[in-house]
């Protein structure tokens, strides 16, 4: 039961949404609702939502209605868009659950500063998305609530961590929606369903509220289905916050000014640097073949092509399965059944705290989370400290100087954003290492703490199925790769005849 | 309990070995709000009213430093002589307890704000001995336990325990000592007298409260002993829950005697954490962990590193009061007084009391002399220290002011203060509901000399014939009759006046 | 050198609180043996005198003003608990030391 006006809304970008809503051609309340309709009917087969918040949504678009009706200017670009918030993202009396059995039912009595400025901007949260076990893993099979399933392939991952904030996207359930990137949690997922996934530079948006992984890695970012989308929502959550001490007291940089720049298609004057590291083995030909047509039409816009050598990351891999696992036994340690959360074991009498503690842990973690805290618990213990955390800490720093060495050369450089395109559900569960190789190229930029994202290049010519071009740009320079991949989208769609994103196959829609 | 234990002579253990003491203090800045949050630090809140999402270790939360902790911690250092580091972190120290909201504690590692610096302390006998500090770093205090069920009310036993987490959080500042070494029999006083002259520090800095009963000044004493000429330092225990001056010198003596003991018995001493029990004054072993402790140390990466500039510094240090000893030397100048004397000052807790009443306009000699003589005697009757007197620098100098116009003779201020001491208000309150004025209407004085004379017609004959001596017994009969309240000189005076006329 | 024994696996869970099944010793025991072998290539590099990075952003001294923010309530406090008493949380007993 598929109907044309609510179709209309759903396959609308953001930015066309919001010029309606403020136009007052079509109210907030009607594009909401447009989009809990298609959530009601597309995500039991996707299983994108942990939790939709109907209620908080009309009331937050009928708020934006009432401003507009009062002739107030609307408080953002984004007013009265519907937007999929990441669930590791805290919301006030919402639940937050981080895809965990630890979490289960919790309510944040407080707004993370993403949130907050989310709902300041007017922007409408539908609710709360799947993800791998606190943003632990590639492909949402590590979440406690079930396996989100690929738009493009329901028997595929659709990525991850933040596999249901992409799902949404391509499922037309929200346009906009927010992810989380601590090795390529934004980036992988955007690149396996054909959506934008961006990584701003470190520092660039609040980490206050976002439930930590890696602290020196997580970064909050924007997912959408077209640059200009992504930018204009890296605006309404960027910026300085003194919450975070992390968070860089700079303007955000100019990036929807880029986003429409690059739109022009023009790239002369612009380095683009391709990684020789990222090839070879390991990655699938038709991803190969997609990057390397990526790369030709960023020459044919202009853009002067230099191969860089990153020697260092090759030892990504390493140091980022050292530093995050070491930081999350650190950052996990507070799930403990003492003031929140799930907790296992107490009778009341017999069993102790630290029995409690342990019991409690083993029950509410899942293998992925468990693995990572025993690797991390390792890594830091004395004896071991210098050789694994002390040694990644320093191939770290060599692969920010790899970085800056190649910026002094190009402007921003490109990769695939993954060797594969999505995988199927089940196939790399048993094998933590070939699960890990999904954000081989995703990795070295949280590394650095530079900005990178992922802007889809075409399909894969022997699966059907999406890539990801991954351009990266210098810390605080994220400007310059909106410029460049909005360039690109407007390219890719004038030589494959549309909107990558229109091929997603028709979703069964429930009634 | 402590029957049990075994304990060796003092001197005995002096005549064997030589103490190696490290003191651990931690002090509670008292800032308005929390080392990492901005939650208020008062002590005494209704449980769990002072928190929020960071110091309640809540997903997703974040710490950013209190830049007044900061100050704080720096001039510190600068005040025990430190070097300020130019460049450090905070790290995680990992483990699991529930008073700790995030399972770790956020502090300061390898790389201390403050180190390398030395406190110069003051002995009974005057002696300064030298306590070297390694290293005063930032971190943050832990929530508080209360233990439901047991008998004792203390961990052991309990069924369940109560955690609020007002205290969780509160900036400390930790300050250890290097190990001192070579204070030997005198080692418990070494011990003692560091706590109270970094406690004197801290206060006259202004940056905590120092109450050892409110756990805002909590010292960890470490003992160890060498055989007597040895250089390898012997296993130490460490001794927790030290909450008064005197209990830090008497666990360390404690502990010297037991550990004598187990090694001249032929025992190792365990490196164990041991709990100090006023009642008994002795200590008694913890819980022993299964596995030795790891804390998994890494720089906190939520928290960018504390680089503090060589201008701010200086300009730190030029907000340093005057530190104890700098007053102390200064005080001895000018009240002009000789080693010895300056001493027994100090070590009848007198200095500021005196300082306190020469603020309040006496003079130093008139102030000390009060404290050091009647009021020192008085404090000595009652067994109380000096300072815990009901009476206040600024009635004793308002008493010294009332002998210093004449309003009152020695003796009639000594009846004053008496009176404050019991209770009876302000000095003046008390002259004048005890009627002590001395009397210094003239016409009353004249009337009460004339008659005297006319009393005595003899003894003022015998004045009038030059034997001025003889005045002494007209006067007397004058001060008897104003009830001792009149200025004997005066009165001579208008005696001699009288019978010239 | 990275292969990780039995005993060790159930050493890092004790470390970290967690009640590990025997079967899940046996598992971990081999995953993580993988996996440290794998992280262990960036022993290759040579940095001696490289500085470690812990910090992704160039930021030094990020202070706050003393002054006291909103927190929350009470309730709001203990809303989450999994117990509650004379409104603190309440815990099963606890057997380790204070630190
Ligand atoms: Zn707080």
């Amino acid at each position: 039961m598929s109907n044309p006006v609510s179709d209309e809304i759903t396959r609308s970008t953001a930015a066309e949404l919001a010029e309606r809503i403020h136009r007052r051609e079509v109210s907030a309340v009607e594009v909401t609702q447009a989009h809990l309709d298609r959530i009601a009917g597309v995500d039991p087969e996707i299983n994108a939502f942990l939790h939709v918040d109907g209620t908080g949504a009309l009331a937050a678009a009928e708020a934006v209605d009432a401003a507009l009706a009062s002739g107030e200017a609307p408080a953002s670009p984004l007013a009265g868009v519907p937007l999929a918030l990441k669930d590791i993202l805290t919301t006030k009396g919402v639940p937050t659950t981080c895809g965990s059995r630890m979490l289960e039912g919790w309510l944040p009595p407080y707004d993370a500063t993403v949130t907050r400025r989310l709902r300041e901007a007017g922007v409408v949260v539908l609710g709360k998305t799947n993800m791998d076990e606190f943003a632990m893993g590639s492909s949402t099979e590590n979440s406690a609530y079930g396996v989100t399933r690929n738009p493009w392939d329901r028997d595929r991952i659709p990525g991850g961590s933040g596999g249901g904030s992409s799902a949404s996207l391509a499922a037309f359930e929200a346009p906009l929606a927010i992810g989380t990137d601590t090795g390529g949690s934004i980036r992988q997922p955007g690149a396996v369903t054909g959506t934008v996934g961006v990584k701003p530079t470190y520092g660039g948006v609040s980490r206050y509220g976002l439930v930590a992984f890696s602290s020196s890695l997580d970064q909050a970012g924007p997912c959408a289905r077209t640059v200009l989308d992504a930018a204009l929502l890296h605006e309404v959550i960027g910026g300085h916050d003194p919450l975070d001490s992390t968070s860089i007291d700079a303007p955000v940089p100019p990036v929807v000014a880029a986003a429409r720049q690059g739109a022009s298609g023009d790239l002369t004057g612009v380095r683009v640097g391709v990684v020789t590291q990222f090839a070879g083995e390991g990655y699938q030909p038709g991803v190969l073949r997609s990057f390397d047509a990526a790369v030709q039409l960023l020459a044919e816009l202009g853009a002067e092509i230099v191969e860089v050598s990153c020697p260092h990351f090759d030892y990504a891999m390493g140091a980022y399965y050292l530093i995050a696992p070491s930081e999350c036994s650190s950052n996990l340690a507070r799930f403990d059944a003492m003031r929140y959360g799930l907790r296992v074991g107490d009778d009341g009498a017999r069993l102790s705290a630290e029995e409690v503690m342990s019991l409690t842990r083993e029950a509410g973690f899942g293998p992925e989370v468990k693995r990572r805290i025993m690797i991390g618990t390792h890594a830091l213990s004395s004896g071991y400290y210098d050789a694994y955390y002390g040694q990644a800490q320093k191939v770290r720093t060599l692969i920010a100087r790899d970085f800056a060495a190649a910026y002094e050369k190009v402007d921003v450089l490109v990769s695939p954003t993954t060797p594969t395109t999505a995988f199927r559900i089940g196939e790399r569960v048993d094998d933590p290492l070939a699960m890990y190789l999904a954000d081989l190229c995703t990795i070295p930029a949280n590394l650095a703490g530079n900005a990178a994202m992922s802007v889809p290049s075409g399909l894969s010519d022997e699966d059907g199925l999406p890539v990801g071009l991954q351009v990266m740009a210098p810390a605080q320079a994220d400007d310059r790769m909106y410029r460049v991949s909005a360039a690109f989208e407007v390219a890719r769609d004038a030589a494959q005849g549309g909107p990558l994103i229109h091929r997603v196959p028709d979703l069964a829609v429930t009634a | 309990m402590s029957a049990l234990v075994d304990l060796m002579d003092y001197d005995d253990v002096l005549a064997t070995y030589d103490p190696v003491l490290g003191l651990e203090v931690h002090v509670e800045l008292s800032t308005n709000t929390k080392m990492f949050c901005g939650c208020p630090t008062d002590f005494g809140g209704e449980p769990n009213t002072q928190v929020c999402p960071t110091c309640l270790g809540l997903p997703g939360a974040l710490p950013v430093v209190n830049g007044k902790a900061v100050e704080s911690a720096i001039r510190i250092g600068l005040a025990l002589n430190c070097q300020i580091a130019e460049w450090c972190r905070f790290a995680r120290k990992n483990y699991f307890y529930p008073d700790q909201p995030k399972n770790f504690q956020t502090s300061q590692y390898d790389e201390p704000i403050a180190f390398d610096g030395y406190l110069d302390v003051v002995l009974e006998d005057g002696e300064t001995f030298r306590v070297d500090i390694e290293r005063a770093h930032m971190e943050e205090d832990t929530g508080k336990s209360l233990h439901v069920g047991g008998a004792t009310g203390r961990i052991h036993g309990a069924a369940h325990s109560l955690l609020d987490y007002n205290r969780a959080g509160v900036p400390l500042i930790e300050i250890v000592t290097k190990p001192i070494v070579g204070a030997g029999e005198r080692a418990p006083e070494v011990a003692r007298a560091y706590v109270s002259a970094l406690r004197d520090l801290l206060r006259a800095l202004d940056v905590s409260d120092v109450r050892m009963d409110q756990g805002s000044l909590r010292c960890d004493a470490n003992v160890s002993l060498m055989p007597k000429g040895g250089d390898t330092f012997g296993t130490r225990t460490e001794t927790k829950n030290v909450n008064s001056l005197r209990s830090v010198e008497r666990a360390v003596r404690f502990e010297m005697s037991r550990q004598g003991a187990v090694l001249s018995g032929g025992g190792s001493i365990v490196q164990e954490t041991r709990h100090f029990d006023e009642s008994s004054g002795s200590t008694s072993a913890g819980r022993r962990k299964e596995t030795s402790e790891d804390y998994r140390y890494f720089p906190e990466p939520d928290l960018v590193p504390v680089a503090p500039s060589r201008e701010w510094v200086e300009e730190l240090r030029g907000t340093l009061p005057e530190l104890p000893w700098e007053r102390r030397r200064r005080i001895q100048q000018e009240w002009d007084l000789s080693d010895a004397e300056m001493r027994d000052l100090l070590n009848a807790g007198a200095v500021d009391l005196i300082a306190a009443t020469v603020e309040a306009g006496a003079s130093s000699a008139e102030a000390r002399s009060w404290w050091v003589s009647y009021l020192l005697q008085q404090a000595n009757l009652r067994g109380e220290e000096l300072a815990a007197l009901p009476i206040t620098p600024v009635q004793v100098a308002r008493v010294i002011e009332l002998v210093t116009t004449g309003t009152l003779t020695n003796k009639l201020a000594r009846q004053a203060v008496d009176g404050v001491l019991a209770g009876e208000g302000e000095p003046d309150e008390v002259v004048a509901a005890r009627g002590l004025k001395v009397v210094s209407d003239e016409s009353a004085l004249r009337t009460a000399v004339e008659a005297a004379l006319a009393a005595n017609p003899d003894v003022a004959e015998k004045i009038r014939g030059g034997k001025v001596q003889a005045a002494g017994a007209i006067v007397g009969a004058v001060m008897k009759a104003t009830k001792g309240q009149a200025d004997a000189k005066r009165v001579r005076e208008l005696v001699i006046e009288a019978v010239s006329a | 050198m990275p292969a990780i024994s039995r005993d060790e696996v159930a050493h890092l869970a004790r470390l970290a609180r967690l009640a590990v099944t025997e079967e899940e010793l046996d598992t971990f025991a081999s995953q993580l043996g993988v996996i440290l072998e794998s992280v262990a290539k960036v022993g290759e590099v040579a940095a001696g005198d490289i500085p470690p990075t812990s910090h992704a952003v160039p930021l030094t001294n990020v202070f706050r003003a003393d002054e006291v923010r909103p927190g929350l309530t009470q309730r709001e406090a203990l809303a989450a608990a999994p117990a509650v008493e004379e409104n603190r949380f309440r815990v099963p007993r606890i057997l380790g030391e204070e630190q």
